[in-house]
C-alpha cells in the first residue's frame, strides 16, 4: 500500500535521509525505531505529503504522489497519529473534535455525530462527548486523539511515538485496541516491549538507511552501549 | 481559567440562536455605551439581569466576573469624584469631592456592569465554535473567524506553558528584582513562548490538513431561527430603542 524508493531529505545542509527504500502491505504492522534525530518522523511526514522528498517516489494506494494535491486523498485514508496530543486536539469539545474529520469526508452532521459515538465506544470513551479537550489527563487526550484518527475509518494508521508520557495501564489498553484491530499500521517508538507487542516486524533507521531487523538484534541495536560504540 | 465555563447549560438563553444573540449583545451594548442618562442606564441594568436569570447561571460565578470589571471601575471612583471639577459636594481631608464628578462615576459603573452582564449572558452561554460560526454567517471574514477561534484554543496551552517555563526558573532559584538579569529572563521567557507558538502553529496545521482540513470548519449544530430567537432578537432591539428615547 506504501512504496517508498530511494527516498533522499536534508534539513538544508544537513542530510537526514539517504536512500531510503520501504514498504508498507495491507495487515502489516511494523515498527520503526532508531535514534533521536534518526529522521523517524520526518520519513512519516514524507509520507503524509507534510514534506516534500529532495529525490525519490513516494508511491501510496498504487499511485506516484509528487505533489500537494496529490495527497489530499492520503490523508483521508492514512491516520497519522501526533507525537503531542494538544496539537491534535483542537476543538473546545471531544464531539467536535471527533467529527471534525468526518465532516472535512463530506460526512453529515448526523453521520458524523453517528460516527463519533461508535468511534468513542471502541475505545471504551462512552459519555465523553461533552468533555473538554484541554481538562482531558494525559492519557485520556492520546486515547481521544486515536479516536479523532480512527473516526476517518483510515486504511493505514501511522502513530508517531503513541506510548509517550503514558502509563502502564493506558499502555496496554492502546496496545489492545491495536492489536485486536485489523489495521495496517506504522509505529514509531523508543518503547521496545510496546513494539515488540503491537507489530510482526520491525525496521531500524540510522545513519539515513533503513535496516531490517528481527525483535532480538534490534533490542540490542539500541542499547545505549550499541549506539555509542557504533559512533 | 475558567473560560468557556457557562457555555454548557441548557436553560432557555443556552438553546436561542448564537446570530441572535450575538446581534442583540451589539446593539444593546452600542445603545448603553453612548446613553448619558443615569436613569436610562440604570434601566439598562434590567435587561441583562432578567437574562441571567433566564439562563439560570450560579450567581457566585457572575457576580466573580462582575468584580473584575468592577476592580476597573474602582479606579475610576478613586479619581474622578475628585478631579472633575463642578459643584461642590463636601470635603474628603484636603480633597473636595465634585458632584458631576460622583454622577459620571455612577454612569461609568451602571454602563459597563450592563454591557458586560449582557455579554456574559448572551455570548457566554454560547460555545465558541457556536459563535464562529454565527459570526461566519453575519458576514465576518473567514480569516478573522479562525483567527478568533484559535486565540480562544491556544490561550489556555500557552497559559499552561508560561507556567510551566516560570515555575522552571523559579526552581533555579530565580527572583525577581529590578535589574537587568531579570528584564532579560522575562524577555527570554516572552520569546521562547512566542517561538514556541509559532511552532505548534505549524503543527497543528499539519495535524489539521492530516484530517482533510481544506481552509473551512464545519459545525455540527445547525441553528434555524425559531419563534424564541425572534422574540429575542425583537425584545433586545426594542428594549434598545427605548433606552435611546429615555437618553
Amino acid at each position: 500500500m506504501i512504496r517508498l524508493r530511494n527516498i533522499r531529505f536534508s534539513y538544508g545542509s544537513r542530510s537526514v535521509l539517504n536512500g531510503v527504500d520501504f514498504s508498507l502491505d495491507r495487515r502489516e504492522r511494523v515498527g520503526l525505531v532508531g535514534p533521536n534525530g534518526a529522521g523517524k518522523t520526518t520519513l512519516c511526514q514524507i509520507i503524509m505529503g507534510l514534506q516534500m522528498p529532495d529525490s525519490g517516489e513516494v508511491e501510496i494506494f498504487g499511485k506516484i504522489r509528487r505533489q500537494e494535491k496529490d495527497f489530499e486523498d492520503v490523508r483521508s485514508r492514512i491516520g497519522f497519529l501526533f507525537q503531542d496530543a494538544d496539537d491534535q486536539l483542537f476543538c473546545p469539545t471531544v464531539l467536535e473534535d471527533v467529527a471534525f474529520g468526518p465532516l472535512n469526508l463530506g460526512k453529515s452532521p448526523q453521520e458524523a455525530k453517528a460516527i463519533v459515538s461508535e468511534t468513542l465506544a471502541s475505545l471504551n470513551l462512552q459519555g465523553y462527548e461533552e468533555r473538554i479537550t484541554y481538562q482531558l489527563s494525559g492519557g485520556e487526550k492520546r486515547l481521544v486523539s486515536l479516536a479523532t484518527v480512527l473516526a476517518m475509518e483510515p486504511d493505514i494508521l501511522i502513530l508517531d511515538e503513541p506510548t509517550t508520557g503514558l502509563d502502564e495501564e493506558t499502555t496496554c489498553r492502546l496496545l489492545e485496541i491495536l492489536t485486536s484491530s485489523d489495521l495496517t499500521y506504522l509505529i514509531i517508538s523508543h518503547d521496545l516491549e510496546f513494539v515488540r507487542q503491537s507489530t510482526n516486524s520491525i525496521v531500524t533507521l540510522r545513519n539515513g538507511v533503513l535496516e531490517n531487523a528481527g525483535c532480538r538484534e534490534m533490542g540490542e541495536g539500541v542499547t545505549g552501549r550499541a549506539m555509542i560504540a557504533q559512533r | 481559567m475558567g473560560i468557556a465555563e457557562f457555555s454548557h447549560g441548557d436553560s432557555l438563553i443556552h438553546k436561542l440562536d448564537p446570530r441572535a444573540k450575538i446581534s442583540v449583545a451589539l446593539i444593546f451594548s452600542v445603545v448603553v455605551a453612548v446613553g448619558r442618562s443615569i436613569p436610562a442606564s440604570a434601566a439598562a441594568l434590567l435587561f441583562p439581569v432578567i437574562l441571567t436569570m433566564l439562563a439560570r447561571m450560579s450567581m457566585r460565578s457572575v457576580l466573580s466576573r462582575l468584580a473584575v470589571v468592577n476592580g476597573f471601575v474602582l479606579f475610576v471612583w478613586m479619581f474622578l469624584p475628585f478631579t472633575f471639577k463642578g459643584e461642590a459636594l463636601g470635603s474628603l481631608g484636603p480633597l473636595t469631592v465634585y458632584r458631576e464628578g460622583v454622577l459620571h462615576c455612577v454612569l461609568i459603573t451602571l454602563k459597563s456592569n450592563a454591557i458586560v452582564l449582557c455579554a456574559i449572558a448572551l455570548l457566554g452561554t454560547s460555545s465558541v465554535f457556536d459563535l464562529v460560526h454565527a459570526l461566519g454567517h453575519m458576514g465576518v471574514p473567514d480569516k478573522l473567524v479562525h483567527l478568533f477561534f484559535f486565540c480562544f484554543r491556544y490561550l489556555q496551552v500557552i497559559h499552561e506553558q508560561y507556567v510551566r517555563l516560570l515555575r522552571a526558573m523559579k526552581i533555579r532559584g530565580f527572583k525577581p528584582r529590578t535589574d537587568m538579569h531579570t528584564y532579560r529572563s522575562y524577555a527570554y521567557l516572552v520569546g521562547m513562548l512566542l517561538v514556541r507558538s509559532f511552532h505548534r502553529s505549524e503543527r497543528i496545521l499539519t495535524a489539521m490538513k492530516c484530517r482533510g482540513f481544506k481552509g473551512k470548519l464545519y459545525i455540527l449544530h445547525h441553528y434555524n431561527m425559531k419563534k424564541s430567537d425572534y422574540v429575542l432578537a425583537a425584545s433586545g432591539t426594542l428594549y434598545s430603542a427605548m433606552l435611546l428615547v429615555m437618553v
